[in-house]
């Protein structure tokens, strides 16, 4: 191949030389077939990066103080020089929007155009959870809302009165999201439009739910008469609810007693908000991994085709090694397994074995090994999650290149074991266990609405089905306090360890809650 | 598809909002640090932010989260001895394993881990200002007024060119133009009606006379139309500025202390904490603080910062020098008028005794009733002599007015200063 002029040196840019760079990316990954929403690049100084760190990269959010909290946080770590301020920010939204720093050089800003908004972009439309559990055309609109609907109610009912509300949801926004069963899409048109009706509606509900007084002795001796007054049964017996419910905030939001309607619309707020997030908290590895693998490969081909010299190449080499770097568990950096480099180590492998397949490999990957890179990589984006990404594509290859072992750390017994290693005999351990460490239901602790004492003295039952014995950490009870200012009459927590209750927790405290009936 | 958009000049404080929720949750944790910052700093750094720590448990955000204990399989990188089968034991103290995972590795109240950031400087003085108001800014804004400043007020028919008020001019031009031509438009029309109506006629009907007769004026309401002039000198419209009296933005600041053998360094440096925190509170509120040094031993002089606070002098003590030499440069160069007079003295409480009652008539008769604000603040340890006890009685006649507190050690200039400033309730 002839290689033609670079289309820049130096690491000086302007707005000319990054539209031709982006439109060689483009061009790059057309061929590659790459799949992505238009993008919207923005370019912003370091300080808007903060503010754009700060609201979790949402482009509009409410007004809340941990926001603040985690802008001085950002703040305090750049201006001290701990940490380089974001490598980039890509929002999933349609357009899919990214953010450029001013400041960065002009490698930097080509590497973060394909790594963004080539290969996340490209994953936010591809991957099923993302294409399951979150609608990238309408989440600016939602965002909209929900600011201008936070913000009337600070007007309305005080700055004090949400920023405690949202306090409370914060706390339980991990348990606000459906894992099942896809939520319809939010925009703002709708919201506003149904929000009204929904205020409504709901407070009737609740209503009957809980009309009729508490522990009226009679209730069961009146038989027929009641289904009239209690078509829906509620208090027929029985568990309420019948099932355990694992969605907290949804739970709360349809069923606290005492919550205004206004309150309900911001738990709902918080909710919805989880659920956007929720495919990005489980596809961390896979995301990262298939994003570097791309401004990896995207990078390369520009570099062949002669689009970028050997200077800006060196750069951009010791910029992709430092942050697919995964120090050894016994480094002073080390500080867990890096997804970035894990991604990209399983990404890169794979398509190793279809290129390049070994007799290990077609053992390991009968399907896989020697079939069409592009085409197998595209599958694996689109339908696994980290859990099954891992379980089904880490290969021993990358499993012996990583060094990966396996500690088993009990605390029945006075040592640690080291349970496996990358050889033979560890290789299928070690990859369930890690795949495993990325399941959500691992990673949380496992906490449903058991049930809700609708007849007796309203008090709302968690259960926590413990995972390994694994108990509950101290940040419980501050939990459950939010809880109890949610639901407005005392929360119990269970902790379950096959099937036998082995602790319990609740607020109010036993003794201020007898304080309190005195 | 791809497109760039360049948002570097938008808003840039999009988390203003936000910072200053946290900085007020968390309000009474920030103020404790600036307090003790007040009183930690050197004098002269007051000028920048602060750092504050605040212990990161008090503003955590809990989530349910697995403890420590239980049966945990933690994956680690980078094995190098170990073989399948080995036991190890736990690394001391810390959270089991190697901290791989970060699901559970957080921690857990080991050790109070601080969330550490910076106040800016603005910040920070709001902190340390915070619920203090300047006594009687309003009054001297009503009670001397040789200060003016020019304010908008309406529009009028005459003025200057340069404050033209074109939007509405040209409203006043429109609405005359609208008025002027209605007439004309009418009468031409009715002699378009009318001409049109004497050419539809038959031609033997016909009054050629007539015609042109309506021809001509047609041609006349046309021209009288077109010469309705689009802007005439009546329409325009200029900003009225009137003069308006303004409280005087400027203010002095005396500092008086006393030098003689018996006040130290340490008592020096005292003072100089106390005249600090009053020059920035005065600067936040003035556009213009200026600073006059009066120190004294039995005679007074004016001099400069330096030798104010470090040339050393032993003699003598007679307070009344300075209260008159003060007197004299607000007659020579500060008009009470044209300056908001603030005196801040600090002295170890002692004097001649003869002079503490020459003293009190000095500040009765003559610097009272021209000053803002009169602050004595005594740094000793010792009972108080004579000099407290005149000023007492000026205190009394003047309450609002003369403010005084003790001072033993450092640690006590920030409350006696926020006690002497603190808001009051206001009464009368």
């Amino acid at each position: 191949m002839t290689r033609r002029k670079p289309i820049a040196t130096g690491s000086d840019w302007n707005f000319e030389i990054l539209t031709e760079f982006e439109r060689e990316i483009a061009r790059l990954a057309d061929e590659y077939r790459l799949d992505t929403y238009p993008n919207q690049i923005e370019l912003i100084t370091s300080e808007q990066m903060m503010d754009a760190y700060a609201s979790v990269g949402m482009p509009v959010g409410y007004h809340h103080w941990s926001f603040g909290k985690q802008f001085l946080a950002v703040e305090q770590a750049y201006r001290r020089g701990q940490m380089g301020l974001a490598y980039e920010l890509v929002i999933n939204s349609d357009p899919c929007i990214a953010y450029l720093m001013e400041e960065n050089t002009l490698m930097m800003q080509v590497l973060v155009m394909a790594h963004a908004c080539y290969g996340h972009n490209s994953f936010f439309k591809g991957n099923y959870l993302f294409r399951t559990w979150t609608d990238a055309g309408s989440i600016i609109d939602y965002l909209v809302f929900a600011r201008k609907y936070i913000a009337e109610c600070e007007e309305r009912h005080g700055v004090a009165a949400v920023e405690q509300l949202l306090d409370a949801c914060h706390a339980l926004q991990n348990y606000g999201v459906d894992r099942y069963k896809r939520p319809s899409p939010i925009s703002a048109e709708e919201e506003v439009r149904r929000q009204k009706e929904r205020e409504e509606l709901l407070q009737a509900q609740v209503n009957t739910l809980w009309r009729t007084i508490p522990g009226r002795p009679s209730a069961e001796a009146l038989g027929a008469e009641q289904d009239t007054e209690d078509p829906l049964g509620l208090h027929a017996g029985g568990r309420y609810p019948s099932e355990p419910q694992e969605n907290l905030l949804y739970f709360i939001e349809k069923n606290a007693p005492l919550l205004a309607p206004w309150q309900r619309e911001v738990v709902r707020i918080v909710r919805k908000l989880a659920q956007y997030f929720y495919p990005q908290r489980q596809t961390q590895v896979m995301n990262e991994g298939w994003a570097t693998f791309w401004h990896y490969t995207l990078m390369n081909r520009l570099y062949e085709e002669g689009a970028v010299d050997e200077g800006l190449m060196l750069e951009f080499l010791q910029s992709h090694t430092a942050v697919v770097q995964q120090p050894a568990f016994d480094s002073p950096y080390f500080s867990g397994i890096n997804p970035y480099a894990l991604g990209f180590a399983i990404f890169s492998d794979l398509r190793r074995l279809c290129e390049a397949p070994t007799e290990e490999d077609r053992r390991w990957f009968p399907d896989t090994a020697g079939s069409d890179w592009r085409e197998t990589l595209e599958f694996a984006m689109k339908n696994f999650k980290d859990e099954s990404f891992i379980q089904q594509f880490l290969s021993p290859r990358v499993i012996r290149d990583l060094k990966l072992f396996m500690v088993v750390d009990d605390d029945q017994e006075e040592m640690l074991e080291v349970t496996a290693i990358h050889d033979e005999r560890g290789y299928r351990r070690i990859r369930e266990a890690l795949a495993a460490h990325y399941a959500l239901s691992v990673r949380e602790p496992n906490i449903q609405v058991y049930s809700a004492d609708i007849r007796g003295d309203r008090s709302l039952t968690l259960r926590h089905v413990q995972d390994e014995r694994r108990p509950l950490a101290r940040s419980v009870y501050p939990v459950i306090r939010h809880l109890h200012q949610l639901w407005g009459f005392p929360v119990r927590l269970e902790s379950v360890q096959e099937e036998h209750v082995v602790r319990r927790y609740q607020w109010p405290l036993p003794d201020e809650e007898e304080a309190e009936r005195a | 598809m791809s497109y760039f958009i360049d948002r570097r000049a938008n808003a840039k404080h999009k988390s203003a909002v936000n910072r200053q929720r946290f900085l007020d949750r968390y309000r009474t944790h920030i103020k404790r640090s600036v307090e003790e910052a007040v009183n930690r700093r050197s004098i002269t750094d007051m000028e920048r932010g602060e750092k504050v720590s605040i212990p990161a448990r008090d503003i955590s955000e809990p989530v349910f989260q697995h403890g420590s204990g239980g049966r945990r399989r933690i994956i680690a990188p980078g094995n190098k001895e170990f073989v399948e089968g080995d036991r190890l034991r736990r690394p001391g103290g810390g959270s089991g394993g190697n901290g791989a995972g970060e699901g559970g590795a957080s921690n857990q109240g080991e050790g109070v881990d601080e969330f550490a950031f910076t106040l800016s400087r603005e910040e920070f003085l709001d902190f340390v200002f915070d619920g203090l108001e300047l006594p009687h800014l309003e009054r001297k804004a009503l009670v001397d007024l040789d200060e003016v400043r020019p304010v908008r007020a309406g529009v009028s028919k005459e003025g200057v060119p340069a404050r033209i008020n074109i939007v509405r001019s040209m409203r006043e031009a429109h609405a005359r133009r609208i008025a002027m031509r209605a007439p004309i438009r009418r009468a031409l029309r009715e002699a378009r009606e009318a001409l049109e109506a004497e050419e539809r006629k038959d031609p033997v009907l016909r009054n050629p006379a007539r015609i042109n007769e309506l021809r001509a004026e047609v041609e006349r309401l046309e021209k009288r139309l077109e010469a309705v002039p689009f802007i005439d000198t009546y329409d325009l419209r200029y900003n009225h500025l009137v003069n308006q009296p303004q409280p005087s933005s400027k203010a002095v600041m005396f500092c008086v202390m006393d030098v003689s053998g018996s006040m130290t360094q340490a008592h020096k440096d005292i003072a100089k904490r106390f005249f600090l925190l009053l020059y920035l509170f005065l600067e936040r509120n003035y556009e213009k603080v200026e600073l006059v040094f009066v120190r004294h031993h039995t005679a007074a002089r004016e001099v400069d910062e330096e030798e104010f606070f470090y040339s050393r002098e032993t003699g003598g003590t007679i307070v009344s020098s300075a209260l008159s030499l003060v007197d004299e440069i607000i007659a020579e160069r500060y008009p009470p008028g044209q300056w908001n007079l603030y005196v801040a003295q600090a002295s170890d409480g002692d004097n001649w005794d003869d002079d503490s009652v020459a003293c009190r008539d000095l500040l009765i008769k003559r610097l009272m009733p021209r000053l803002q604000y009169f602050t004595y603040v005594e740094i000793t340890p010792h009972a108080h002599q004579a000099l407290w006890e005149e000023y007492e009685s000026v205190a009394a006649e003047f309450p609002a007015r003369f403010a005084m507190r003790q001072i033993v050690e450092a640690g006590d200039i920030y409350p006696v200063f926020r006690e002497l400033f603190k808001r009051r309730v206001v009464g009368g």
